[in-house]
């Protein structure tokens, strides 16, 4: 890892008891997002991670504001330069998308309109926020393609999304997402739909991204190998809560929570004996407590003690790091988790 | 995110309990995901339909009918309204086919012939009409319910319901009986066939447009496009109406085999063009009742014109939709 370039800092986002809850009638409600804190600094990498159904991604879409307007209800704040994103009027955030925020989601080919070709696509943004006319927005997007490593833009510009490889894809579409320098990137599980090799580029040309312009990027992924290349600070996300949260180097050297020490335990190493079982952990998102009767982790742990079940588990910071356990793995677990990238 | 269009299961076989549900299945088709392959979804419909035997046959009977009909004027051997053989009528005989007629005359000694050929313009030409007429007015009810509706807001959630409601009510009754009530309403003349049969074909362009801008909008492509701050119009407008037309594109050739049996019917009951002696299959079809125990060819004539060509358009139709089925491809 090379050295950390000095930036300006500041509080660029504070998600702070942000739970989203779905409601349908004739079904019960269900609760996605279950107070959710976290922060985000300008320029800085902050990592999402947690397992399907965590709640990663609704978390994503509540600060954009992109959750379907009826059958949902959102509380909690989302302070962005001083507005509360959560209530601020619909015509105002939609302005923000985009400009300020942007968003990379997991899957290229289908966010990507079929029937539209990918400059009409790229420079649909630039018109709407840089109120750029539709020749500046040409020459434009053909530069933003370049950028994020497309090559003869100006051909790409006239083809539909399925004339572009996956990888291809996805540049586009992070062409699009910081086509206005925006505040914040938020990219949503960006590699999972990709080849590994496709990863590894696309990985690189969002760390690039944000270092050259200072935006700052949450990553929500399962992927802790991602997580561990580029993110400085990271949530790791269960069941609607954020369960531990530290600085990169902290969290892999030495886990708090059990769940993340799961997580970390559940990556195939290379020095690991061969033919010997993958570890995983036991159970699955749906054994879960309801927070408010205890962890919600409980029936999947391996720590678990009486205490566990006596309510929500309170929030223990310490200086490098804070989670919600009452029996936390405090000595450097050995044998799992990844070195951490020194 | 992995959001996916909400896909309801299909009811099971060809066709749905209700004329609804089998408009809201071809709404559903279009909008599957493409593929791994990425291909487009109009160029792999049209590679399936070239594979189609179904397919290339109503294609075929298709131009053909397109051809005679654009054609046909400009080659008659006789003018169609023309009583060229009159003197060879007599009562109770009517000649059959001859080298110089070859149909035969029909009941006013006029080319039988040429009137068959005269009369498949008149045939093209309602039906292009009417089903342009119920495909524009009913995009127009759809397009603006189904964007009323992906806008979600309360207010649009209600034009939406009310749009729909009103639909259902034209969906109640059978398409000939609106048509006939709409024709009977407007008088007779040929423009009135054309707006009967037409909004009788209404409401499924209506329903279906709806049903296919919805399922669009929970696509990962308008939540992306939101996530960039495209503006909700523009959404609406450039990202889910060019998606939503594939099915009612298919559905518009559906209606052309209807609207042609539906404008023959209107002739055939004396709702058509006042002007009888213009012919159209529908009218002919009519006229030959009074010589059937004389010349029953009369009536065979107009009478598999209209099958065929209505089933020219239908196997063309039904191919597409084929084509268009995920649940079939490969």
């Amino acid at each position: 890892m090379t050295m950390v370039v000095e930036r300006p800092t500041g509080r660029l986002l504070e998600v702070s008891e942000l739970s989203v809850v779905f409601r349908r009638r004739g079904q019960r409600d269900v609760r996605a997002v279950d107070g959710v804190s976290f922060t985000v600094d300008s320029g800085e990498v902050v990592g999402l991670v947690g397992e399907s159904g965590c709640g990663k991604s609704v978390t994503a879409l509540a600060v954009t504001g992109l959750l379907p307007p009826r059958g949902v209800e959102v509380r909690g704040q989302a302070r962005f330069g001083g507005a509360d994103l959560l209530t601020l009027d619909p015509r105002t955030r939609r302005d923000l998308r985009g400009r300020e925020i942007a968003m990379v989601f997991q899957d290229p080919i289908s966010s990507l309109n079929p029937v539209v070709p990918i400059g009409v696509q790229v420079t649909e943004v630039l018109t709407r926020h840089r109120g750029m006319t539709l020749r500046a927005a040409k020459l434009e997007a053909a530069d933003l393609l370049d950028r994020v490593g497309i090559p003869d833009p100006k051909r790409r510009l006239r083809e539909y999304p399925h004339q572009l490889s996956g990888g291809m894809r996805q540049r586009a579409m992070i062409a699009m997402a910081v086509a206005c320098q925006p505040r914040l990137l938020i990219a949503d599980e960006p590699t999972t739909a990709l080849d590994v090799t496709i990863q590894a580029q696309i990985l690189e040309l969002l760390k690039d991204l944000v270092r050259d312009s200072n935006t700052a990027l949450i990553m929500i992924t399962h992927d802790l190998g991602v997580v561990a290349g580029m993110c400085d600070t990271i949530n790791v996300l269960y069941a609607g809560r954020v369960v531990e949260s530290a600085e990169r180097r902290a969290l892999f050297a030495a886990p708090h929570h059990p769940y993340t020490v799961g997580l970390l335990g559940s990556i195939p190493r290379l020095d690991g004996v061969r033919g010997e079982p993958l570890y995983t952990i036991p159970g699955s998102v749906r054994d879960v407590l309801p927070w408010h009767e205890g962890c919600a982790f409980t029936p999947r742990c391996s720590r678990r003690v009486e205490q566990c079940v006596a309510g929500p588990p309170d929030l223990t910071q310490t200086p490098d790091r804070s989670y919600r356990c009452v029996n936390p793995e405090l000595a450097p677990a050995v044998g799992t988790g990844v070195k951490a990238a020194s | 995110m992995a959001t996916q269009s909400p896909q309801r299961p299909l009811p099971p076989g060809p066709v749905g309990q209700w004329r609804g549900e089998r408009i809201d299945r071809l709404a559903e088709l279009a909008a599957t995901p493409p593929d791994e392959r990425g291909e487009s979804l109009t160029r792999e419909t049209l590679r399936r339909l070239r594979r189609s035997p179904m397919a290339i046959v109503g294609a075929v009977v298709v131009l053909m009918f397109v051809v005679i009909a654009l054609v046909g004027p400009y080659v008659l051997p006789y003018p169609p309204t023309a009583t060229v053989g009159l003197d060879q009528i007599r009562p109770g005989q009517i000649p059959g086919p001859s080298a110089e007629h070859w149909l035969g005359l029909d009941h006013l000694g006029r080319d039988e012939f040429s009137r068959m050929l005269f009369g498949a313009r008149q045939t093209l030409l309602v039906g292009v009409v009417a089903t342009l007429f119920g495909f524009s007015v009913g995009a127009l009810i759809g397009g603006v319910a189904g964007a009323a509706n992906s806008l979600g807001s309360r207010a649009g959630q209600w034009l939406d319901s009310v749009l729909m409601r009103f639909i259902d009510l034209l969906l109640a009754m059978p398409p000939l009986l609106l048509a006939f009530s709409v024709a009977a309403v407007l008088g007779r003349s040929l423009t009135a066939v054309m707006i009967a049969v037409g909004v009788a074909a209404t409401p499924i362009f209506a329903r279906l447009l709806r049903g296919s801008m919805i399922a669009q909008a929970h696509r990962d492509y308008v939540l992306a496009a939101s996530a960039l701050g495209v503006r909700r119009n523009r959404v609406v407008l450039g990202h889910i109406f060019p998606n939503s037309l594939a099915p009612v594109i298919v559905q518009a050739t559906l209606t052309l085999a209807t609207a042609i049996i539906e404008a023959a019917g209107l002739s055939f009951l004396g709702l058509g063009n006042p002007n009888t002696s213009i012919p159209e299959w529908g009218t002919m079809l009519a006229q030959a009742q009074d010589q059937l125990a004389v010349r029953p060819a009369l009536a065979v004539y107009p009478a598999v014109a209209i099958i065929i060509t209505a089933l020219g358009f239908t196997l063309l139709g039904e191919s597409m939709r084929e084509a268009l089925d995920p649940k079939l491809r490969r």
